[in-house]
């Protein structure tokens, strides 16, 4: 029987929504699914895995070089570990993305990286050139490492009583050390999980315009908030708030692009949204051939608007 | 110090691809072909470290056709020192694990003490190839780079992560992957661009390196995704709320 080791996004203390959405993926393959849990003092975390529907057993390693994720110490616990199994699992985030390759170059097997469907247990669907053409590629080999795009997968229930076992990683590698972090604190939604996403981009022309006309908007509406490269590469907005081919992929029930042309790298980051806003003062705009709904309106007027009538209708 | 850096040839950013009809892969011919912008800044971050006296030599190597040679000579315009070309059938396809085992080999001959490249190419949007090499060197790796310092047998790098920024500190040799925001690639001059034509440019093969570059991954088929129509033009604020209340019912 198949078995299918699922690595955990998490911070020690709180399971990030990314697995739930691998193990939805995961789930698709058939087999007996374990999930592993590497940090430090991550317990809560494990329980957390613990409860999602469809683990057979949460294996949990704890140790200080475990802490921050780092890759050579994650796949130095990984490979062995992958004797076990046929497949190793995870979300492509940052850290799923860093970790993976690694443990299958050291496997000698090809990754398949961000899928966005589950053919059979070898055989996955996944977007290239920027989600212009969709490959369906299948794994002969014996082991297989795959990252899911969670933006295409639900995530999963959380009615499950997973036994939880503890694994003891080798010895520290050592080869690189954890320095310090610099993370975006912030109130709102997740990007990669929330239901609605307000995106700017260049037309917003600052951050102090990002505060003063998007905020409110997504405030009003619960809402992510999301940018172009341009914004972020102009210093409007945190790295961490891209969207696109080569920042974060969503796919929210509801999607604002507000001053963002639709370069096709960021539409490869959206465009799988429910329903795709758009508002931008050129009628021409690329963005407005996926947009469901278009306002050509400058935006400096249309936010403080938009604003009201969403206060107005009881938002 | 010595820096490799992996640059690959791929279709240009701006160039909408088509899929052929019938599943059997994309329509590349005529199509124009770019450096991959992730490996400009790769070689940009790489001359500045020479610049500032960081490095002796930059290696620039590039996996494919004979016409990678082209993107070679861009590295090299913009401030590498020499080429290896390793030369692959035209269309054939290799796949990160085999790249990432050349570039070891290269690794091996050449005992580089930093390799610098792209997070990802924009074609195939893998993004392993990097760890991939850290993996087969047993070297550490900092992915996804918006900053690198170098410092006494090691470098500092400043990751981009999902949930904002991260650093870390890396013992020499490593390897790095660029992100978007590590540096603004240069373009190069044109004296730069002649220079680039007399500079060294070594090609090899596969098998001089005895890696095996048949693809693990069988590609069933490519087709095209199903396209969004565009919808409907609102005429104000009023009329979008409206809409995506009773219409659409996202609100
Ligand atoms: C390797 C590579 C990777 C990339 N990855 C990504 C990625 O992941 N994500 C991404 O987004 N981009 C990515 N890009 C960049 C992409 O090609 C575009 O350059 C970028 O998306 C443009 O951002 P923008 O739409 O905000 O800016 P612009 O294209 O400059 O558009 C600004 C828009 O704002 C409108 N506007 C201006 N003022 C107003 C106003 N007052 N009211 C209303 N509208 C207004 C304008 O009409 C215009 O349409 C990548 C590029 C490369 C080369
Ligand atoms: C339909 C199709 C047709 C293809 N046709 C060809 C083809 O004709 N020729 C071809 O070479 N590839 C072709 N490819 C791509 C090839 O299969 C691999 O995807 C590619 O060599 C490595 O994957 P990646 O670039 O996505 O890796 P990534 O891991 O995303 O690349 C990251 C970085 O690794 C380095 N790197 C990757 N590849 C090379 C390289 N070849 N040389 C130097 N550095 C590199 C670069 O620094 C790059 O930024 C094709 C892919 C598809 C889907």
């Amino acid at each position: 029987m198949m078995t299918v080791l699922l690595l955990a996004e998490h911070t020690n203390d709180a399971l990030n929504p990314a697995t739930g959405k691998a193990l939805s993926a995961a789930r698709k393959l058939g087999g007996d699914i374990h999930v592993l849990v590497a940090g430090h003092n991550c317990r809560t975390a494990a329980e957390a895995a613990a409860q999602l529907s469809g683990v057979a057993k949460v294996l949990v390693a704890d140790a200080p070089q475990l802490a921050h994720g780092l890759a050579e110490e994650t796949a130095a616990l990984i490979v062995p570990l992958m004797a076990s199994y046929d497949t190793l699992v995870a979300p492509a985030t940052a850290s799923g993305k860093n970790v993976c390759p690694r443990v299958a170059a050291a496997l000698d097997v090809m990754q398949i990286s961000d899928i966005t469907n589950v053919v059979s247990a070898d055989t996955f669907e996944r977007p290239i050139y920027a989600g212009n053409a969709i490959q369906i590629v299948q794994s002969p080999e014996a082991k297989r490492v795959v990252t899911v795009r969670t933006s295409a997968f639900p995530s999963a229930a959380e009615d499950g009583s997973a036994s939880i076992e503890e694994t003891t990683p080798p010895p520290a590698v050592g080869l690189s050390s954890f320095e310090k972090a610099e993370l975006t604190t912030s109130d709102r939604p997740e990007l990669a999980s929330a239901r609605i996403v307000v995106s700017g981009g260049r037309g917003l022309q600052s951050s102090e315009n990002f505060k003063k006309f998007l905020e409110p908007v997504a405030d009003r509406l619960g809402a992510a908030l999301g940018a172009s490269r341009a914004a972020v590469d102009a210093g409007f907005v945190p790295n961490d708030m891209q969207v696109g081919q080569t920042g974060k992929v969503v796919a929210p029930e509801l999607y604002l692009a507000v001053g963002i042309s639709g370069a096709i790298q960021h539409l490869a980051g959206m465009k799988d949204s429910k329903v795709i806003v758009a508002i931008n003062k050129d009628g021409e705009a690329p963005i407005f051939q996926v947009a469901d709904y278009g306002l050509v309106a400058d935006l400096f007027q249309a936010l403080p608007e938009l604003e009201a009538e969403l206060k107005k209708a009881g938002h | 110090m010595k820096i490799l850096v992996p640059v690959k040839r791929v279709v240009d950013y701006n160039v909408k691809i088509r899929v052929r009809p019938g599943g059997s892969g994309i329509d590349l011919a005529n199509v124009k072909m770019s450096m991959n912008p992730f490996d400009e800044i790769a070689v940009e971050e790489a001359v500045r470290i020479k610049e500032k006296g960081g490095a002796s030599e930059i290696i620039a190597v590039s996996i494919g056709p004979a016409k990678a040679q082209e993107t070679i000579r861009t590295a090299l315009a913009i401030g590498a020192d020499r080429g290896i070309h390793i030369e692959t059938p035209d269309g054939a396809l290799v796949e990160p694990l085999a790249v990432a085992k050349l570039l070891k080999s290269v690794v091996d001959a050449e005992k580089p003490d930093l390799v610098i490249l792209g997070k990802q190419a924009i074609d195939d949007d893998c993004n392993q190839t990097g760890q991939m090499l850290a993996g087969l060197l047993g070297w550490p790796q900092g992915t996804f780079a918006s900053k690198v310092v170098l410092d006494e047998g090691s470098v500092h790098v400043t990751r981009e992560v999902d949930g904002g920024l991260e650093t870390l500190k890396l013992k020499m040799p490593a390897v790095v992957t660029t992100d978007l925001r590590l540096n603004e690639p240069r373009y190069p001059s044109l004296p730069n661009i002649m220079k680039a034509k007399k500079k060294p440019l070594e090609t090899k093969k596969p098998d001089d390196f005895g890696v095996d570059i048949t693809p693990r991954l069988k590609v069933q088929n490519i087709t095209e995704p199903a396209t969004r129509k565009a919808g409907v033009r609102v005429d104000s604020v009023a009329e979008l709320v409206e809409k995506l209340k009773t219409e659409a019912g996202v609100l």
